[in-house]
């Protein structure tokens, strides 16, 4: 590029502007998710070797591009796709009951030639995408109750596909996705507060009522989890060893970690999943407290930029996006984080960036690139004001 | 100056800003407890949660620490210990795991595990076929390896079972290469214990054994594994606690899957400590061949016999033997059924027990030193008076007693009463010293004396399983009686031997005074009551034990030396003549003994019994010392044989080559005697 600012508006021509755009974007954002990957690949090198490492680096390399390749669209063009994206998103977890992989008794994926796909975990950013798209549709009727009910259930339908797999856990990522869709799209107070006492009456209903008249909704494993939660184990055949074997991992880390050549919780064996959901135990084990702020801090970092993007969008639709990819990153750390640390009960919920797994990483890639182009479409919009205002 | 594009954005509904700080402010208050939920965890516990992690991936693999030695009083080893090679099964890790298994279940184990089972009884060379398998009074029948791991796996959860001891180094070898063939098949290092004098002493010596469940329980046992390995029986048991040793550790580290990373600095077991008995070598050699001689050639088949050797100033057992006795060295190993069961049968004349400590018999007419005694304290006789004994006594008209062989000893004095053992003397004794039983449940000066002398009480001897015998008295009898009669109320039969009602009787006085009747007697008990003579009127507790000396001998951790029980006050006036009725008994023309005790060289004070026993063949007794006055190492000696005979003639020789042993370090001819009184 020839000129040495790039946002700088050199020529009034909109057609010119487009070479050039793909360098509006916002490099805090970028770099917080380099440092997430930075931060993955050298943990699952450390703990668990190379084979992982490079692996994780592949996923995170096709990510990025992916990213780049978003981020030079205006997603706007996606909401022409709502009903599409929306039905690929319903296909697809139907379809992996038919040809789906089972893995530990659950079937998530779909196998393709050289890799296999979670189709809950793309879900997400469809669902994202096409969420915000019937909430654009129905701007005008948004303090309606209709409207609030229609993306909720259009939010509930994949999610129960999914925790049907079962993958509980996603499931309840498109149930944060679609709640913090309507709290940023402005549905009332009041609608917000009715969803929550309906979830709560919900979960009571599950946990509590359904199994007293022999009704089991949930897995049995997943009851175990919950029993787990509250009452951790050192037995490894139960489910509450993991939770505890975390907390002794993350624990023995102390103040800067033990190195990966002593971190025996996590390189041998004590901590199962521990290149999956249980990466941040990792980190804490082998970088202590330092290495787990330090993670913490770039989650941080992008939850502010993700927030930032979603105020400067230039559209309702952007900010819905931004919005969705917000809940859907916070739920996930908090929640996968949370459990490492015995906060929360264990649902499987992978942590953004770092834990080891194509899917997850890539559909972050997806997210981050949608909100580049949010970023990108917002600044080459303000600029082209600022000209109007100018000239 | 251009503007910045971000200046420039579109102003912000103040909804949405308000709804972006919440978000905000949910993001920032997750964020901080998260922080502090880590400071917590990493910062605060830290040192805790490493520890935890550590534990995590050390295990203890158990080093077993070499068993104490049991040595003479010499230093020559009686029990020590060996390293061997053993082959266990760990029922967890077989190919079909066993756990908390049922009792069905180990009457059949799965096929897998048969198979296994089938092919380690092939390397080790073990039967194959099934045989009954006793598992916690349950029969089964089930070949050996099965039964085996059936015992160990019932008994205690999670035990290792082990189905070989001291296998040779080529079957080690060929199942150390194979061990991907032989799941669940460990062969770890173990101590032996090894008797290298086989049935020498083996009852006083005693046996070790895996723990029982119900010892794990106990307090002496406190803390240790379950593989561990304790006295069950004789010294072995009494002294466990310092025999016992504290087995060592090898730390590994592991994984989460138990598999060996790498070995971290062991801690090392520490050996048992020696325990230095006063038994010597020699005497116990010659008493027991000398005693088997007399059984062989008195009493019958499946009679059995004792001997006590004792110092009777401090209670230090020189030797203490049982007959029939067994090779210990067979328990070092799990045994076949059949064997324990030819050791407990009822055929067998249980050679698992040790007759010195536990025989109760009547003690014939070495109870006299006691009538004697309880005669002249009470008053009751004196030295002066003497006696016509006329051939017999009669306490009805009809129903008399006579001397053995119908002897009539005349006008006789008390010492010369002893010398002779003459039977009338003291049944007029005791029907002297009988008291009214209403008035005296606890019988007279006869009870009193003999109760004093420790008879009816355990001598408290540093071996388990002591028999305390009986002494009866009017309250005695009543009591038994009563439970008679409870019995035959309650089962409609006639029981046991004595009908009821039975008051006490003089009769029962008068069989007392010459040890016949009710009164039963361990061998140990009686050569207490002859030291207390030897000595004096020292109530001596004897002992086995000397001292505990540390692993390699060479420092005396604590010597063993128990007070003795009491003192009994006795005139000496009196302790003269019976010693001087037991030295003429022994030595003078006529004595009981003196055809097998008068040439010997030293002065021996001894007393012949003969003792009518549950209608058997008598049973012959000996007891005798040479006291303190007359050597610088007197000793006591008792020696009884069932069904043997005269006591003169059955237990007096074995006696004498005790002695012999113990003063000419030879044991000399063995010399029977001819006199046939009681």
């Amino acid at each position: 590029m020839s000129s040495s600012n790039p946002i700088q508006p050199a020529t009034p021509d909109a057609s010119a502007i487009r070479p050039r755009a793909i360098f509006l974007f916002d490099p805090l954002l970028a770099l917080g998710a380099i440092g997430l990957v930075v931060c993955s690949v050298v943990t699952l090198h450390g703990a668990f070797g190379s084979s992982l490492s490079d692996r994780q680096a592949a996923y995170a390399g096709i990510g990025a591009i992916i990213a780049v390749v978003l981020a030079r669209i205006d997603y706007t063009r996606l909401r022409d796709y709502r009903y599409g994206l929306y039905a690929i998103l319903i296909a697809s977890n139907i379809l992996v009951f038919a040809v789906g992989r089972s893995t530990l008794g659950a079937q998530r994926e779909i196998p393709f030639p050289f890799i296999s796909v979670q189709p809950s975990e793309l879900g997400k950013v469809l669902l994202i995408v096409a969420l915000a798209a019937f909430a654009v549709d129905r701007t005008r009727q948004l303090h309606e109750r209709r409207t609030t009910a229609r993306i909720m259930l259009l939010g509930l339908g994949p999610a129960l596909l999914v925790i049907a797999q079962p993958d509980l856990g996603t499931g309840l990522v498109f149930v944060a996705i679609a709640v913090s869709m309507l709290f940023i799209a402005g549905t009332s107070w009041k609608h917000l507060t009715a969803l929550a006492a309906m979830f709560v009456a919900s979960v009571a209903l599950v946990i509590v009522v359904a199994p007293a008249l022999g009704v089991h909704v949930i897995q049995h494993y997943q009851v175990e989890r919950l029993e787990s939660f509250l009452h951790p184990s050192s037995n490894p055949n139960s489910p509450g060893y993991q939770a505890s074997q975390s907390i002794v991992a993350i624990g023995s880390g102390q103040k800067t970690g033990t190195g990966f050549a002593h971190a025996t919780q996590a390189t041998q064996g004590f901590l199962p999943e521990a290149n999956e959901e249980f990466i941040f135990a990792v980190v804490g084990e082998g970088y202590g407290f330092a290495g787990a702020a330090l993670v913490l801090s770039l989650y941080a970092l992008l939850i502010w930029r993700i927030l930032r993007i979603l105020t400067m969008a230039k559209n309702l639709y952007g900010a819905l996006i931004a919005g969705g990819i917000l809940g859907m990153l916070m739920f996930q750390v908090f929640v996968n984080v949370g459990m490492t640390i015995g906060l929360v009960p264990n649902t499987g919920v992978p942590l953004p960036l770092m834990s080891y797994g194509g899917s997850s990483v890539l559909v972050t890639f997806i997210a981050l690139g949608l909100l580049q182009s949010i970023h990108i479409q917002a600044r080459i919009a303000s600029a082209g004001k600022g000209r109007a205002l100018l000239s | 100056m251009i503007q910045l594009p971000d200046d420039r954005r579109p102003p912000l509904t103040p909804q949405l800003a308000w709804r972006v700080t919440v978000i905000g402010g949910c993001a920032l208050a997750m964020f901080a407890i998260i922080f502090f939920r880590l400071w917590f965890l990493q910062v605060l516990s830290g040192t805790q949660y490493a520890h935890a992690a550590q534990q995590n991936r050390t295990r203890e693999v158990s080093v077993p620490a070499p068993r104490g030695e049991i040595v003479d009083r010499n230093g020559n080893v009686l029990v020590k210990s060996r390293q061997a090679i053993a082959v266990q099964i760990v029922p967890t890790e077989l190919p079909v795991p066993v756990r908390d298994p049922t009792l069905a279940q180990l009457a059949a184990p799965p096929a897998a595990d048969r198979a296994l089972y089938r092919r380690l009884a092939g390397v080790l060379d073990l039967p194959t076929r099934r045989q009954r398998c006793t598992v916690d009074k349950h029969n089964l029948r089930l070949p050996e390896i099965a039964c085996d791991v059936a015992q160990a796996v019932y008994q205690l959860q999670y035990a290792d079972a082990t189905v070989a001891t001291d296998v040779k180094p080529d079957v080690l070898y060929y199942l150390k290469e194979r061990h991907d063939e032989f799941p669940g098949v460990g062969e770890p290092q173990v101590y032996l214990t090894s008797y290298p004098y086989g049935p020498l002493a083996a009852q006083v010596l005693g046996t070790v054994g895996p723990i029982t469940s119900t010892e794990l329980d106990e307090s002496e046992f406190r803390g240790l594994p379950q593989s561990s390995v304790v006295g069950q029986t004789g010294l072995e048991a009494f002294y466990d606690q310092y025999l016992r040793g504290s087995d060592g550790a090898d730390q590994v580290e592991v994984d989460s899957l138990g598999n060996l990373i790498q070995e971290l600095p062991e801690k090392a077991p520490v050996a048992g400590n020696t325990i230095k008995t006063s038994l010597d070598l020699k005497l116990q050699q010659t008493g027991q061949a000398s005693l088997a001689q007399s059984i062989s050639s008195n009493a019958p088949a499946g009679a059995g016999g004792a001997f006590v050797a004792m110092d009777p100033d401090n209670g230090q057992v020189y030797a203490m033997g049982s007959l029939p006795s067994y090779d210990p060295n067979i328990f070092t190993k799990p045994i076949p059924q059949s064997v324990y069961d030819s050791l407990t049968s009822p055929t067998s004349s249980d050679p698992l027990n040790n007759r010195a400590i536990d025989g109760l018999y009547p003690t014939g007419s070495t109870f006299k030193v006691i009538t004697a005694t309880a005669a002249l304290e009470s008053g009751t006789w004196n030295l002066d008076r003497s006696f016509d004994d006329t051939g017999q006594y009669c306490d009805a008209p009809d129903s008399c007693l006579h001397n053995s062989g119908q002897a009539a000893y005349g006008v006789v004095n008390l010492v010369t009463a002893i010398k002779v053992s003459d039977d009338i003397f003291f049944y007029n004794l005791g029907d002297l010293l009988n008291v009214d039983p209403q008035n005296h449940p606890l019988g007279g000066a006869l009870q009193q004396w003999a109760r004093l002398y420790g008879i009816g009480h355990a001598t408290g001897v540093d071996l388990p399983y002591e028999a305390s015998g009986n002494l009866p008295d009017p309250a005695w009898r009543a009591k038994v009686s009563q439970e008679e009669y409870q019995y035959e109320k309650q089962h409609h039969v006639p029981c046991c031997t004595i009908a009821y009602p039975a008051p006490w009787t003089v009769g029962d006085n008068v069989n007392l005074a010459v040890g016949q009747g009710d009164v039963l007697v361990t061998p140990l008990q009686l050569a207490v009551v002859y030291s207390a003579i030897a000595n004096g009127g020292t109530i001596v507790r004897p002992h086995i034990g000397l001292e505990v000396e540390n692993s390699i001998g060479d420092k005396v951790l604590q010597t063993i030396d128990p007070p003795p029980t009491r003192h009994i006050n006795i005139d000496p006036t009196y302790l003269a003549a019976i010693r001087e009725g037991l030295r003429e008994a022994a030595s003078a023309s006529g004595g009981t003994s003196a055809d097998v005790m008068g040439n010997f060289p030293e002065p021996v004070y001894g007393k012949t019994g003969t003792a009518q026993h549950n209608n058997e063949p008598d049973q012959a007794w000996y007891a005798c010392f040479v006291p303190a006055t007359a050597t610088s190492k007197p000793i006591v000696v008792v020696v009884t044989v069932e069904k043997g005979g005269f006591g003169a003639v059955a237990a007096a020789p074995v006696a004498r080559q005790i002695l012999s042993q113990w003063f000419l370090g030879k044991p000399g001819p063995y010399v029977a005697g001819t006199s046939t009184t009681l």
